[in-house]
């Protein structure tokens, strides 16, 4: 079988890339329930690429489960739509094995927070060349309306009947503390900071978290997602230097406390552009080759050790 | 004895050197021209506790530890020391080195030990033993003579000189294998200690007639494990992607993997769990990079539900199992063949998955590159079951069996130009998992290529990869997903080369019927029934899923009974063979063991000889005889 290879992230060079090439031909089975904020962040999203000029046939989307997994349903690019709380891991393997893919995961609070939470602290800490978006409805959607990790603390459901004795988990501190290397929040009321937000976070060399405050009007009537919100960095009343990490932790645990008093901050609350991403650190020191691990199985010249070569210290 | 095969066990505190020291001492060997295969015993301990290497080295094939053994260097004791002072701080076990090891010593055997920290006197009845085994006795200060030229952390070069001499080696091959690894002020010191010792100890008068061996290979070797093997299968397979999370015995694998990967251009990832572990190993596989990842059975518990995700998706994955003692954490030191059922089993639905067992060293490299080739032409998950034995042993391989070409091709793997030809979905979607495939296999584009764009997801799908649930798109992807292990089923049949191993006359009138790392033993085994005028002969199965129908109905009809041994209590193999081919309970009887060690060649002639000629007491107090259905 011959085969070729395009040289990804050449692709897109010169070409003008249409948020229309992200919308599938195909209609999705309808999964999203009318007025849900997932369509917010698909919107979001679907304007973000275009100003990235990254095609669909560059652009690798990594889902987990939940209603906010099918967000792939909904985006045209390679993608893989997996299991609960995973796709992190399977998101941070494919950016290693082809560092010219631009590598999106996604998912809900349940599945980000919860299930997949070791993930999320580990993939933060090594600081993956990523986008992580996590759909922050305070609520499991798709099982039902269960009290989900960002859930508020007394948040009365089937499974919790007597009020949440849990605080919620403070997702921007947490993003902080394990190493991510740009963390905003956003929401789905203003889709122009959300888009600007989304472009920077895939734009940025490193681990980007974004917090994308969502609503599910089917099992959370109380979101705080339709109160109005102030952005951090258009509000005079906010100072701080988003580069400053003992700033931003002080900002992000403001924010984190008034979200659950009624008041909705969002923007950029930590961006550390020094940082190396993981797989610049690996490649420095010599850990991982420079060459694309992927393009070598399409290069018919590659030099392909065998054991053999190993064998003498067997002797 | 002499003449023919030498079993050297060197025993003392794990943490000692036993390891180091064992594997030069049975490279020496097989650089002299022998056949050689080593036994590990050690404890679940990272410092103190008896531990024992067993070294078997013959002129002729050696596939197992044998039974009982030769030569004792009882090098220490089993107290974990401190290293600054020396001084024990903690255990009791003084003399275990001796009391341990005496009952498995053959007759006429030789004892070496080290008198500087070693006491007979303590051991009971230790005179009496000596005269009644026809035992050789010698004690050495092994402690001060290294002291003396060296430090004493080289009593295991004084140890391993002083059996030389004893044996009639000279010491020339081991200081060419100290070169190997050292250099300096350690290597003079170490060769120092080496040629004292030697020198020392051929200067006594011996009283024992045990002699190494002499051999000679017609090619060359080189020694190794299965989990090397297993390595080197996947890199000569083109496998560049490795993660995992450290658990007994798989760590191994892991590894040696790791050791290598980055410098071959690869990528080896310690990650935070299991679950990560395969996922990531199906991240790097969907974009296009052969991948692996594997485990022991807790780990590999965690993976059940990536394992699963890969089967829907159709990632290849490739994935190890390296069996300890169950259940839960059991005995992370201790081989056992007790997690079949969860391998073939484990995840959710009617799925699909390939496992390979291999049943020696050599054949782990071979079963290996095996198991990728079909995860990558089938896009489905394979998984490798090896077990602490056949990770952990050496044994010697003729050179030759690993010079094979690299085979980095991607499998079932469409090109941008057979892409742009492929059959589209009206939409443009590229039409990646289509129902109509005769082999079950529908080619995958890779993230990057142009135009191959589709959605792997677990959720069940359209041929675009969509997620629909209508009952004809169920039946047609659920039929097409089965077909393929019926395709691999018939590939695998057509080789040239089965991956069942024959063993013994062909028209033998009984059966043994063995799977993973306790062929050997089995092989050898069926040597001596054969010897001793019973008519028999082994089929060493290798492939449990798609199970090797034909070729086990065929040994099955040839036989007039069947012994199937294996490590556990269950019985899980024999199990499996009735149930893929619904008939045979009457004929088939097990011999299982599942105390933690491995079937020694003469308990199985002992098992056979049960079955055959009656009775049902077990044949040892730490095996069992489970008779035929209906018997
Ligand atoms: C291992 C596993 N456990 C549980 C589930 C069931 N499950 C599916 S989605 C979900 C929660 C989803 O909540 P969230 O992540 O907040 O996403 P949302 O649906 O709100 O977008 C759960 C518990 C599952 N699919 N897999
Ligand atoms: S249940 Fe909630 S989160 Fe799920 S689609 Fe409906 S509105 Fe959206």
């Amino acid at each position: 079988m011959s085969k070729s290879f395009s040289a990804i992230g050449q692709a897109a060079q010169g070409e003008e890339i249409d948020r229309e090439a992200f919308t599938p031909g195909i209609e999705p089975q309808a999964t999203w329930c009318p007025g849900c904020g997932d369509f917010s962040v698909l919107k979001a999203l679907k304007g973000a690429m275009p100003e990235v000029g990254r095609t669909p046939d560059e652009t690798l989307l990594v889902t987990g489960i939940g209603c906010s997994g099918k967000l792939n349903s909904y985006f045209e690019s390679y993608g893989m739509h997996s299991i609960h709380g995973r796709s992190l891991p399977i998101a941070r393997a494919a950016k290693l094995a082809n560092p010219g893919l631009e590598v999106i995961a996604a998912g809900g609070d349940g599945d980000g927070y919860g299930i997949g939470g070791n993930h999320f602290m580990h993939t933060a800490r090594e600081n993956h060349d990523m986008t992580y978006i996590v759909f922050n409805n305070e609520i499991f959607g798709l099982t039902k309306g269960q009290t989900s990790p960002t859930s508020p603390k007394g948040h009365e459901s089937k499974t919790q009947p007597h009020g949440s004795a849990k605080d919620p988990i403070r997702p921007l501190s947490l993003a902080l503390t394990s190493g991510a290397s740009y963390i905003a929040r956003t929401a789905a009321v203003n889709p122009r900071q959300a888009t600007e937000i989304l472009t920077e976070a895939i734009e940025h060399d490193g681990f980007a978290h974004v917090d994308f405050l969502t609503q599910c009007p089917t099992w959370n009537k109380d979101a705080k997602q339709y109160v109005p919100y102030t952005d951090v960095q258009d509000s005079e009343e906010f100072d701080f230097d988003v580069h400053d990490r003992q700033e931003a932790a002080e900002m992000m645990h403001e924010t984190e406390d008034k979200l659950y008093e009624g008041e909705v901050l969002t923007g950029r609350f930590y961006i550390d552009e020094e940082r190396r991403s993981y797989g610049e650190e690996k490649r420095s020191t010599g850990e991982m080759s420079e060459e694309p691990l992927a393009e070598r199985y399409f290069d018919a010249e590659a030099d392909w050790e065998r054991s053999y070569d190993l064998l003498d210290a067997h002797k | 004895m002499t003449g023919e095969e030498l079993i050297w066990r060197i025993a003392g505190g794990s943490g000692d050197g036993i390891d180091s020291t064992s594997q030069n001492f049975t490279k020496a060997l097989m650089r002299t021209g022998l056949d050689v295969f080593t036994h590990r015993h050690y404890p679940s301990r990272i410092r103190g506790g008896h531990t024992y290497v067993e070294v078997r080295a013959a002129d002729h094939a050696v596939k197992s530890r044998g039974d009982g053994y030769d030569f004792l260097l009882a090098l220490g004791d089993s107290f974990a020391r401190n290293p600054q002072d020396g001084e024990a701080y903690y255990g009791n076990e003084e003399v275990k080195p001796l009391t341990e090891n005496l009952d498995e010593l053959r007759e006429g055997g030789v004892i070496v030990y080290d008198e500087g920290l070693l006491d007979t006197d303590e051991v009971e009845d230790f005179d009496e033993r000596v005269e009644e085994n026809d035992w050789h006795v010698y004690p050495l200060d092994l402690r001060s003579l290294a002291r003396e030229h060296g430090r004493e952390i080289m009593r295991n070069t004084a140890g391993v000189a002083a059996t030389a001499a004893l044996i009639d080696m000279d010491t020339e091959i081991f200081e060419e294998l100290m070169a190997d690894t050292m250099s300096g002020e350690m290597l003079e010191t170490n060769v120092e200690v080496l040629e004292e010792a030697h020198a020392e100890v051929s200067e006594m008068e011996f009283t024992h007639d045990l002699e190494v061996p002499t051999g000679s290979h017609n090619e060359e070797q080189v020694l190794l494990n299965g989990s090397h093997s297993v390595a080197y299968g996947a890199i000569d397979e083109g496998c560049r992607f490795i993660a995992g999370y450290p658990m007994t015995p798989w760590t191994d694998v892991f590894t040696i993997m790791t050791q290598h990967l980055p410098s071959i251009g690869g990528i080896s990832e310690q990650v935070e769990d299991e679950i990560a572990a395969a996922s990531l190993a199906i991240g790097a596989s969907h974009a296009g990079v052969k991948a692996m990842s594997g485990s022991s059975g807790g780990g590999f518990a965690l993976m059940s539900e990536p394992l699963g995700l890969a089967e829907m998706t159709e990632t290849p994955l490739v994935l190890v199992e390296a069996m300890r003692a169950g259940p839960s954490t059991g005995m992370p030191t201790k081989p056992e063949q007790g997690d079949l059922e969860h391998i073939l089993y484990t995840s959710q639905g009617d799925s699909n998955r390939v496992v390979f067992a291999p049943g020696t060293v050599a054949e782990a490299y071979e079963q290996s590159r095996e198991a990728f080739r079909v995860a990558y032409e089938y896009q489905i998950p394979v998984v490798i079951v090896i077990d602490q034995k056949l990770s952990g042993e050496l044994a010697s391989v003729p050179a030759s069996h690993f010079d094979r070409e690299p085979n980095p091709d991607l499998g079932s793997v469409l090109s941008e130009e057979e892409i742009a030809e492929a059959p589209h979905h009206a939409s443009g979607t590229f039409n990646r998992f289509r129902h109509d495939p005769e082999d079950g296999v529908s080619p995958r584009s890779i993230p990057g290529q142009k135009d191959g764009r589709f959605l792997a997801t677990g959720n069940e799908h359209t041929p675009q990869g969509h997620i629909e649930e209508s009952p004809d798109n169920r039946v047609a992807q659920v039929d097409r997903r089965t077909r393929k292990l019926e395709s691999i089923r018939s590939d695998l049949d057509d080789k040239e080369h089965s991956n069942q191993t024959y063993y013994g006359p062909e028209d033998a009138e009984h059966g043994i019927l063995v799977w993973g790392s306790q062929q050997g033993s089995v092989e050898e085994a069926v040597d001596r029934l054969n010897e001793q005028g019973e008519s028999v002969k082994m089929l060493g199965v290798s492939d449990l899923m798609p199970y090797p129908k034909e070729d086990v109905t065929a040994f099955l009809e040839s036989v007039d009974e069947c012994l199937v041994v294996e490590m556990n209590i269950t019985a899980q193999f024999r199990g499996l063979t009735q149930k893929e081919l619904g008939r045979f309970g009457e004929k088939m009887s097990s011999l299982l063991k599942y105390n933690g060690n491995p079937f020694e060649p003469a308990e199985v002639v002992e098992g056979f000889d049960i079955q055959v000629n009656g009775g049902d007491e077990p044949p040892t107090a730490q095996t069992r005889i489970e008779p035929a259905a209906g018997d």
